[in-house]
């Protein structure tokens, strides 16, 4: 009997530590998703407290609240508008071109050895070169308007898109293509029901890769000449020794680059499922 | 109808290796024809070239007295690996012959829905190839060789990644579906076993450069049971074949 009531009592302890040890789980659950939101308040923490005793002059650590007030003052009379539609369109614009290029290159690339002996030693020379270099040759041909830019992100970007094509469309199976041509697959069906579903996942992972790039490669053209964009702020803004302008514009520019980045990240989600990868 | 198979003195080289033949046989229509002999004999080669996938060197392979040079509608591969398409389900899969011949989508449907039951598959015809065990994913590419109601099959180890319960499961499945649809077939197999066990004849191929060496006819009666393995006849023609492989 008092065996049954000692084991009784012991269900009853494990009991209440099951309950106590989901509520940890969902509390842990919660907090992992918060995670990534840690590092950031650090260094904003550290930040406010740096300025906040001025163990660093202002005009090279402003405060956040300066900088917030700032980025408020230049959002509301739309002089960061301005710039910022400037470079995301040379971004956008950019990036089109860059990975219609770097698709269509990859992909003849892949399927005749010929064009690849031909065209990589151009590609190789001209990516191992830093971007910087040509940008000023750029800037001269297609003058300081936005072509020179869009033009930089589109050699900036075509790259590891060109590259991860050629991988994703080597990488297709041998037996399925075998099993297209066993069942008299034209060409065109080839490559719309075999190249194109099985390599987009690599290609996807290079359009991530250059989404952010694209956004390297305008701050680069805006940097060697230009009259609008927010990397022309930012230089302008460095110029002046407008530090916490420097700050607002660099901030625009990583929020900039962190949507794209989500925005492909998202793409890429909704493609892969709906060709159940 | 089911066409006769023949190879003339067939020989191909990949670059300076010689790996097969020269090679010979005929297959009468509606025959299954089980090939085996030592690995890198150029079993598959010799069926990638019924299947219009393998360039020769020397000879030729014709489909009912047609000279293979490309890939014929009449005939249709399986593979080693269910070699499956895995972004699409099992009736896409299956239904991927037809699709490719410009079979409208209803009667597609239709074809690969008369095709479930005797897979086994019903009510997976929407599951995806990564949630399907070994021996489905490989009925999968079964259903899709038949869909497409060729006369000519081509199996190369179609069953070789399956465990030995499975193996016999499909095989048998098979033999049910050639009753009903007879068709020529030629099928590689390292298995004797599975060999005797299907098939009318049995080609034995010698080692690198492969020829045929043997012809086994297997004298077995159909339909084919499970428990023929236990009889002496059996034994007598594997035997026969083991003895005739040369490693």
């Amino acid at each position: 009997m008092q065996e049954v009531i000692g084991r009784d009592r012991q269900l009853t302890a494990e009991d209440g530590a099951g309950v106590a040890s989901a509520l940890r789980g969902v509390a842990l659950s919660v907090a992992r998703r918060l995670l990534f939101l840690v590092t950031p308040a650090l260094i904003l923490g550290a930040w406010y407290i740096v300025a906040e005793n001025q163990w660093v002059q202002p005009f090279l650590l402003p405060h956040p609240f300066v900088v917030a007030e700032r980025f408020q003052a230049v959002a509301a009379d739309g002089t960061l508008w301005r710039h910022t539609r400037v470079t995301l369109q040379e971004v956008l614009i950019g990036l089109s071109i860059g990975a219609a290029v770097g698709v269509f290159l990859g992909y003849w690339i892949a399927k005749i050895s010929l064009l690849e002996t031909l065209i990589s030693p151009i590609v190789v020379v001209f990516q191992a070169t830093p971007i910087v270099a040509y940008a000023p040759l750029l800037v001269i041909w297609f003058g300081s308007g936005i072509e020179s830019k869009i033009i930089t992100c589109v050699l900036i970007v075509f790259f590891p898109i060109l590259l991860n094509t050629v991988t994703g469309v080597r990488g297709v199976p041998r037996d399925l293509r075998d099993l297209m041509r066993v069942s008299n697959a034209t060409r065109w069906q080839t490559f719309r029901k075999l190249e194109v579903p099985a390599a987009l996942p690599v290609l996807l992972t290079g359009l991530k890769t250059g989404a952010t790039l694209a956004v390297i490669g305008a701050v680069v053209g805006e940097f060697i000449a230009a009259n609008a964009g927010l990397g022309f702020l930012l230089n302008t803004a460095r110029q002046r020794y407008d530090t916490p302008l420097v700050f607002v514009a660099a901030i625009a520019l990583a929020l900039m680059a962190g949507l794209l980045y989500i925005a492909v990240t998202l793409l890429e989600r909704r493609v892969l499922a709906r060709i159940g990868r | 109808m089911p066409a006769g198979l023949t190879a003339r003195d067939v020989v191909v080289r990949f670059g300076g290796l010689h790996a097969l033949g020269p090679a010979s046989l005929a297959v009468a229509a509606g025959q299954f024809v089980a090939l085996v002999g030592p690995s890198g004999c150029g079993k598959s080669t010799l069926i990638r070239a019924f299947a219009g996938l393998q360039s020769l060197n020397q000879g030729a392979v014709y489909i009912d007295d047609q000279p293979v040079r490309q890939p014929s509608p009449r005939v249709q591969m399986m593979f080693q690996s269910a070699n499956l398409m895995p972004w699409r389900t099992v009736r896409d899969n299956i239904a991927l012959p037809l699709e490719l011949a410009g079979v409208p989508r209803h009667e597609r449907e239709a074809r690969v829905a008369a095709l479930l039951p005797m897979l086994g598959l019903e009510g997976f015809e929407e599951a995806l190839p990564s949630e399907l065990s070994g021996g489905m994913a490989q009925r999968t590419a079964l259903g899709r060789v038949l869909v497409a109601r060729p006369d000519v099959l081509l199996l190369d180890e179609p069953f070789g990644a399956l465990d030995a319960m499975t193996r016999e499961r499909v095989g048998f499945d098979l033999l049910d579906t050639l009753r009903d649809a007879p068709k020529t077939v030629i099928m590689v197999t390292h298995d004797i076993h599975e060999a005797v066990l299907l098939s009318d004849r049995v080609l034995v191929m010698s080692g690198r450069p492969g020829r045929i060496i043997e012809d086994v006819a297997v004298t077995l009666p159909r339909p084919r049971r499970l428990d023929m393995v236990y009889e002496p006849q059996f034994a007598e023609i594997a035997r026969a074949i083991r003895a005739a492989i040369r490693f």
